[in-house]
C-alpha cells in the first residue's frame, strides 16, 4: 500500500516545530506501525535527511515507551493498542496518516515524537512504592490475598506508564496513570501501612508537575492500551480525601 | 582468526566444604563496611532492569552513594520489562516434591552441565527470597482462591515451582524493583540518569572507577567516576538482528569493558527459543515470543506428510504427527527449549514445517478447549492469544498458533567469579550481562531468578566486601582522559564516514549471516564462512556507513551505528568460541556432534569448561575454567 504521512517536526525543546508531509511507497499490511516508520527513516537517512526520532523499545506493547498520536488520537483509532502493536492492515491504501508526539506541558517535546515523562517517574518517587528492604520479608505465604483482591490489583498494575491518557485528556491529567498506580498498592494488605499519605503525596505531586485537574470525561480510558479502568480514579480521590481528613 | 591459549583459571572464589553451607560461609567471611563509611562510597550501576534496577535499590537502601544509568527514558522500561512466564523459586508450596537441591539439580542438568555446582546452589537458595521480597513489595503475583499463591510449570521440570503474574511476570516484577528505586531517588542515595549511554570503562591502577556515557539528549560526554562500578546491560541476542530482545538490547556496555580487560566467557551460547511467532518479511524488526506457558496446554504438531498444504482443520488426527510427544514421551511438550528448538527445526528441515516458507509448526489448543472449555483457556492465556492475532491477523481460538525457534537469550557473558567480580577488580557484572548460572541452556523462569538473586542478595554482599578492603586511593587523571578521547573519536570516526549504507542495513546483513552460520546448528564449515565474512562485512562498514546528524543532539541513527559496530567484534569472538567448542551442548549444537537419534553429543573429557576469552591485540586468549560436579552426576541429558 502506499501512503501518505504529515509528521511533526522539531529539531528541539526551543525549536517552534512544523508538520511535514512525506510519501511512503510499498508499505506491506503486515508491517507494524513503527516498521512503516523504519521504512521511512532508512530513505531519509540515505538521502541525507534527519530521520524521525520516536521513542521504542520493546516492540511488544509492555514496555510503553512508543507513544504518538495517529489521526489525532493517542496510540492511533484501534482500541486498547500500543502504537507498535498497531499494524497496517488497519488503514486503507492511499490514506493520509498525522502523525504527532504527545501534547501535554508537563510532557516537553525532546524532539519530534520524543517526548519527556520524567514527571511520571517523580510521581512514583512522591510514594508510589510499598517501603520495604531488601532480605527482610516475611515469607509470601504469611499473609494471603484474596484472588479477587489480587486480580484487581494486578488489572490496575497493568499500566504501562504510557502516558496516552494525559495525551488524550482534554486537561492535560495524569489521573488515569497516578490512580493505577495508587490502587494497584491500596487492593493489597502489603500496601495498607503507607496507603493514605501514599495517596496523598502522589496526588500533590502530579499537581505539582503541571498536570491538569480530572473532570470525568473519560477520554483517558477510551485510549489506555491497557484497559485501566475509569474507577481507579474514585478508588484515588477517595483515598486522597481520607487521606486529609486526618 | 588467530587466538592462542592463556593459563587456566583456578580460583574461582567459591568456599570449600558441602555445598549447602557455601553460601553462609561466604557471606560471614564477607567483611563489613561501617554504615557511617557507606555514605562516603560510591557505586555505579549501568542498567536498570530487574538485575540492575534490584541491586541500586538494595545498595542505595544499604546505604551507598549510587549512581544508576540507563538508555531508556525510564528505569521502568528496561528490557525485563517484557518476561512473560514466570520466575521459579523453590518454595514447595505445592508439596509435589519440589526442593531447593531439586531446583539445583534441573538446572545444572537443564543447563547441560555447564554451569556451576556451587553458584546454582546459591541460585536455589536465594530463590526462595525472592518471592517474599516481591510479594512485600506488593507484586501481584497470581493466586489460588484460597489467598495463596498459585504457581505452575515450565519447561524442562516435573514440578510446579513457577510463580507467575498473568503473562506479564517481568513486568510486575520490574516495577517492585523500579519502585524500590525511585523510592531511593527520593530518599538521596540513588541519583538516577536516564537517556544516557555508557560507552566506555574507566580503568585506574588495574581497577574499575568509573564510565564514560553520552548524554543521548544533548549528546555531552560525561565522566562518573566510583569506587565499584557495576554492569547489569543485560543480552546481546540482537547480534542476530532479529530476536525477542527489545531493540535497543546491545552489547556496547560489557564489549568495552571486555576491551578493557574484563574475560568474556561462553559467548557462543545463544538460547533458541521454541514458540515465537515465525517471521513474515524483510521489513520485520524483531520476534515475538509466545510464552512457553502455553506449552502447558499446546500441543505441538506438523503434517506427517511433506509439504501438506491443508488447512490444519483438514488433516485428520492419524496424519499428524504430535512429534515431542512422540520422540519425548516423559516430557512431551514441556522438554527444554534447546530440545524442543531443534526437533522443530528437523520437522521443517524434513519439508514438514507449516506456513510461509514452511518454517513454522502448530502450536494447537483445540484438544485444551475441548477439555478445559474456551473460557478456562482464555483466562489462562487470553493476552496471549490477544497478541498473537494482533500480529498475525489469525485467530488462535479457532486455528491453530504457528510458531518457529527464534534467538532468545544469551548465556554467555562477562566472566565473572563467586562473588560476581569481574576478572578487573571492582567491576561487577549481574544478570544477564554475566555468563554465570546457565551453562549452556537456560532454563524457563530463571533468568528472572538469576537478575533478582544476583541483584537483591548475592551483589550487595559481595560487593561490601570489595569496598571494605579498600580504599583504592585518588583516580588517574590520565586513565579518565584517555577512555574519554576514545571515546569522542569513535563518534567522530562514525559520523565521518558518511557512506550510501545505513547502520541498519548493515545490522539485518550481519545479523542473518550469524543466523544462518552460528544459530540452531553449526558446523566446521559454517563458522570459518562467518569468520571469512564477518571482518569484511566490518570493513565495509567503517568504509561505507552513513550516519546523518550530529554528535551535539538526539541522534538515534547515531546510537545505532555504535551499537552495531561492538556486534561485529562480538560476533567474530561468538563464531571463533562456536568454532573451538567442537562439542554440542545446549544452545550449541556442533553438527558433527551427535549420536545416532540426532541428540546433541557432549564431550566431557575435552569440554568440562568455561571458555573464557581475554581480549589482546594480537588476537583472543582462551583461559579454561574446569567445571567439577561432586553434586550431580554428568550424564546424557534425557528427557525420553
Ligand atoms: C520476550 C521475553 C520473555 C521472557 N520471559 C522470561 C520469563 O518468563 N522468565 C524468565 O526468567 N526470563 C524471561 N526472559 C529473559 C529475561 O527477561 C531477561 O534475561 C532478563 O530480564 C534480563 O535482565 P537484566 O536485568 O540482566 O537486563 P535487562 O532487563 O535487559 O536490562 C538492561 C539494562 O541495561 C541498560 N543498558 C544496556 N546497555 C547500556 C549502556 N551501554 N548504557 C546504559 N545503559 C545500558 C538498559 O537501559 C537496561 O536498563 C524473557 C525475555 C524476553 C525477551
Ligand atoms: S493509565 Fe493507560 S494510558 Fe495512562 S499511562 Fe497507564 S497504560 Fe498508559
Ligand atoms: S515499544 Fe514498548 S510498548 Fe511499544
Amino acid at each position: 500500500m502506499n501512503l501518505t504521512l504529515r509528521v511533526w517536526r522539531q529539531s528541539g525543546p526551543s525549536d517552534k516545530g512544523r508538520m511535514v508531509t512525506y510519501k511512503v511507497e510499498d508499505v506491506s499490511p503486515d508491517m507494524s506501525f513503527l516498521e512503516m516508520l523504519d521504512v521511512l527513516n532508512e530513505k531519509l537517512i540515505l538521502e541525507g535527511d534527519d530521520p524521525i526520532a520516536f521513542d521504542h523499545d520493546c516492540r511488544e506493547g509492555i514496555c510503553g515507551m512508543c507513544g504518538m498520536v495517529i489521526n489525532g488520537v493517542a496510540h492511533g483509532e484501534q482500541r486498547a493498542t500500543t502504537t507498535c502493536q498497531l499494524h497496517m492492515r488497519h488503514f486503507e491504501d492511499g490514506a493520509e496518516i498525522t502523525i504527532e508526539p504527545w501534547r501535554a506541558a508537563p510532557f516537553p517535546v525532546v524532539k519530534d515524537l520524543v517526548v519527556d515523562r520524567s514527571s511520571f517517574d517523580r510521581i512514583i518517587q512522591a510514594g508510589g512504592f510499598v517501603s520495604v528492604p531488601a532480605g527482610s520479608a516475611p515469607d509470601a505465604h504469611s499473609v494471603p490475598v484474596r484472588k479477587e483482591d489480587a486480580d484487581a490489583a494486578f488489572d490496575a498494575a497493568t499500566c504501562i506508564g504510557c502516558g496516552a491518557c494525559v495525551a488524550a485528556c482534554p486537561n492535560g491529567s495524569a489521573s488515569l496513570f497516578t490512580a493505577a498506580k495508587i490502587t494497584h498498592l491500596s487492593l493489597l494488605p502489603q500496601g495498607q501501612p503507607e496507603r493514605l499519605s501514599r495517596a496523598k503525596a502522589m496526588v500533590d505531586q502530579m499537581d505539582a508537575e503541571g498536570f491538569g485537574g480530572c473532570t470525568n470525561t473519560g477520554e483517558c480510558t477510551a485510549v489506555c492500551p491497557k484497559g485501566i479502568p475509569l474507577d481507579t480514579i474514585a478508588q484515588m480521590n477517595s483515598d486522597y480525601l481520607k487521606a486529609n481528613a486526618k | 582468526m588467530k587466538f592462542t591459549e592463556g593459563p587456566e583459571i583456578r580460583d574461582t572464589k567459591a568456599p570449600e566444604g558441602p555445598i549447602e553451607e557455601r553460601w553462609e560461609k561466604r557471606k560471614f567471611s564477607a567483611k563489613l563496611v561501617n554504615p557511617a563509611n557507606k555514605r562516603k562510597l560510591n557505586v555505579i550501576v549501568v542498567g536498570t532492569g530487574l538485575a540492575g534496577g534490584s541491586a541500586a535499590a538494595t545498595l542505595g537502601e544499604l546505604g551507598y552513594n549510587v549512581k544508576s544509568f540507563c538508555y531508556q527514558d525510564s528505569p521502568r522500561r528496561a528490557h525485563s520489562i517484557a518476561a512473560q512466564g514466570g520466575i521459579n523459586a523453590a518454595k514447595n508450596y505445592r508439596g509435589d516434591g519440589d526442593s531447593i537441591y531439586r531446583l539445583f539439580y534441573d538446572t545444572v542438568k537443564g543447563g547441560d552441565f555447564r554451569a556451576r555446582e556451587s553458584n546454582v546452589y546459591r541460585l536455589a537458595q536465594v530463590s526462595v527470597n525472592i518471592i517474599d521480597q516481591a510479594v512485600a513489595q506488593g507484586v501481584p503475583f497470581a493466586r489460588e482462591y484460597g489467598g495463596l499463591l498459585d504457581t505452575r510449570s515450565f519447561g524442562g521440570a516435573q514440578v510446579s515451582r513457577t510463580f507467575y503474574a498473568r503473562g506479564q511476570t517481568g513486568q510486575q516484577l520490574l516495577l517492585g524493583a523500579y519502585q524500590a528505586l525511585e523510592r531511593q531517588v527520593a530518599a538521596g542515595t540513588v541519583e538516577m540518569h536516564t537517556r544516557h549511554e555508557m560507552l566506555d570503562l574507566i580503568v585506574s591502577d588495574g581497577r574499575a572507577r568509573g564510565v564514560i556515557v553520552r548524554d543521548m539528549v544533548t549528546g555531552e560526554i560525561e565522566r562518573h567516576l566510583a569506587d565499584a562500578v557495576v554492569l547489569a546491560t543485560g543480552g546481546y541476542g540482537n547480534v542476530f538482528f532479529l530476536s525477542t530482545n527489545a531493540k535497543g538490547c546491545n552489547t556496547t556496555a560489557i564489549w568495552r569493558a571486555h576491551e578493557r580487560g574484563a574475560y568474556f566467557a561462553n559467548p557462543c551460547y545463544t538460547q533458541i527459543h521454541p514458540t515465537c511467532i515465525p517471521v513474515s518479511g524483510e521489513y520485520q524488526s524483531k520476534l515475538t515470543l509466545m510464552s512457553e506457558s502455553l506449552r502447558n496446554d499446546g500441543r505441538v504438531w506438523v503434517p506427517l506428510r511433506k509439504n501438506d498444504e491443508r488447512a490444519p482443520g483438514d488433516i485428520p488426527e492419524d496424519e499428524r504427527d504430535y512429534y515431542l510427544e512422540r520422540i519425548y514421551p516423559s516430557f512431551g511438550n514441556l522438554v527444554p527449549r534447546d530440545i524442543a528448538s531443534r526437533a522443530a527445526k528437523n520437522v521443517c528441515d524434513e519439508g514438514r514445517g507449516v506456513g510461509p516458507g514452511g518454517l513454522g509448526v502448530y502450536l494447537d489448543f483445540r484438544d485444551a478447549i475441548n477439555r478445559l472449555g474456551r473460557d478456562a483457556v482464555e483466562k489462562k492465556y487470553g493476552n496471549l492469544f490477544e497478541m498473537y492475532e494482533r500480529i498475525t491477523g489469525e485467530n488462535p481460538y479457532d486455528v491453530p498458533m504457528r510458531i518457529y525457534p527464534a534467538v532468545h537469550y544469551t548465556m554467555g557473558g562477562l566472566w565473572v567469579d563467586y562473588d560476581l567480580q569481574s576478572t578487573i577488580p571492582g567491576l561487577f557484572v549481574i544478570g544477564e550481562a554475566n555468563f554465570s548460572d546457565h551453562g549452556a541452556n537456560r532454563l524457563g523462569a530463571s533468568a528472572l531468578m538469576q537478575g533478582l538473586a544476583d541483584g537483591y542478595f548475592v551483589l550487595p554482599t559481595t560487593i561490601g566486601d570489595y569496598l571494605a578492603n579498600g580504599p583504592y586511593g585518588d583516580v588517574d587523571e590520565e586513565a579518565v582522559a584517555e577512555a574519554e578521547i576514545k571515546v569522542r573519536t569513535r563518534i567522530d570516526r562514525l559520523l565521518a564516514v558518511n557512506g550510501t549504507r545505513t547502520p541498519d542495513s548493515f545490522h539485518r546483513e550481519l545479523g542473518k549471516l550469524m543466523w544462518d552460520y552460528c544459530g540452531m546448528e553449526r558446523t566446521e564449515e559454517s563458522l570459518r564462512k562467518a569468520l571469512e565474512r564477518i571482518p569484511e562485512l566490518r570493513e565495509e562498514f567503517w568504509q561505507n556507513v552513513k550516519v546523518s546528524g550530529t554528535a551535539e543532539e538526539l541522534n538515534q541513527v547515531l546510537e545505532k551505528a555504535g551499537r552495531v559496530a561492538d556486534f561485529f567484534d562480538l560476533a567474530e569472538l561468538m563464531c571463533l568460541d562456536a568454532l573451538v567448542r567442537t562439542e554440542s551442548c545446549g544452545g550449541h549444537f556442533r553438527a558433527e556432534s551427535q549420536d545416532a537419534d540426532g541428540e546433541a553429543l557432549r564431550d566431557d573429557e575435552n569440554f568440562a569448561h568455561v571458555s573464557a576469552w581475554e581480549h589482546s591485540p594480537e588476537g583472543p586468549v582462551l583461559h579454561k575454567e574446569a567445571l567439577e560436579y561432586e553434586y550431580v552426576k554428568m550424564t546424557q541429558r534425557s528427557y525420553k
